[in-house]
């Protein structure tokens, strides 16, 4: 029970951070420390594959390759409005307006956490976890069974998107060499 | 023992949190990583619900999702480059030449 709010705690705290800050390692950073309690949580709840997983993909290699990027592009600090209006990028008027979707971004995630907490408030019956089942959820086993078996086909197919984001993001990326003069700048 | 419904307020929270990041912040790179919280907070959803059932189906989806989400974070971090490369900037109000 203890363990459950620290890592709720640590999970929280550590999202909001990711969004307060205006230097993007910190924020990968802080996330990676996220994504670390949530595999804590995934062990409370019987599952041991997810939490691994959770580490070795999510920071261990989604979360690296993020950080690969920001470093590689040498931006770290978010633009001011300061900064946009002495580079001419955005005018005093789109400046005010900026605070429009803002505001509307913080009013409907506030209105989401109230409608979800009256909702879940609501229900009953959603009550504790059946202990004899942590054995068939947590068995590594079984879930390579259902998935060479019930999933075979999406797990076929998962790997053609990787594949095709694979090939997608080399071509994106891939700077063009043979193009005559660089593109006029607005 | 925390029950379930505690499990998915978490979830709601962390999703609140993510959806407020992509609103808020001004940076290509803070957006993208507030799109991965969303799809944690979703991923927590799934293993509550599959312990909560019995079942491991839930797992499984949360493998498929972070499959989408590493085809996701490719994709999307090689049009950041690319985009970055165009304008010299990370902030999504720089990108309005298709708006209307």
């Amino acid at each position: 029970m203890l363990l459950f709010y620290v890592f709720a705690l640590v999970a929280v705290v550590a999202s909001l951070l990711v969004i307060a800050q205006r230097n993007p390692v910190y924020s990968v950073l802080l996330l990676i420390a996220s994504f670390g309690a949530l595999s804590g949580l995934y062990v409370l709840l019987d599952a041991p594959f997810a939490a691994v997983i959770q580490i070795v993909v999510y920071a261990g290699a989604i979360l690296v390759l993020f950080l690969f990027v920001v470093m590689l592009l040498n931006a770290p600090h978010e633009d001011t409005d300061e900064d946009l209006l002495r580079l001419k990028t955005i005018n005093a008027a789109t400046s005010r307006l900026r605070g429009g979707p803002m505001l509307f971004g913080v009013a409907l995630a506030s209105l989401f956490i109230v409608e979800l907490l009256w909702a879940l408030n609501r229900v009953t019956g959603a009550g504790r976890f059946d202990p004899a089942a942590a054995d068939s959820v947590s068995s590594v086993a079984a879930i390579g069974r259902v998935l060479f078996t019930d999933y075979r086909f999406a797990f076929e197919v998962t790997s053609v998107l990787i594949l095709v984001a694979m090939v997608g993001a080399v071509v994106l990326a891939r700077r063009e060499e043979a193009a005559p003069a660089p593109p006029a700048r607005k | 023992m925390p029950s379930l419904t505690d499990y998915l307020i978490l979830s709601a929270l962390l999703f609140a949190i993510g959806t407020a990041g992509v609103f808020v912040r001004r940076n290509l790179i803070t957006i993208l990583l507030s799109i991965e919280i969303m799809l944690n907070a979703v991923n927590l959803t799934f293993v509550a619900f599959g312990r909560a059932l019995g079942s491991v189906d839930g797992q499984i989806i949360v493998f498929f999702v972070m499959t989408v989400a590493a085809a996701e974070a490719a994709v999307g971090l090689a049009i950041v480059i690319a985009l970055f490369r165009h304008r010299e900037s990370l902030n999504p109000e720089a990108f309005t030449t298709l708006k209307w």
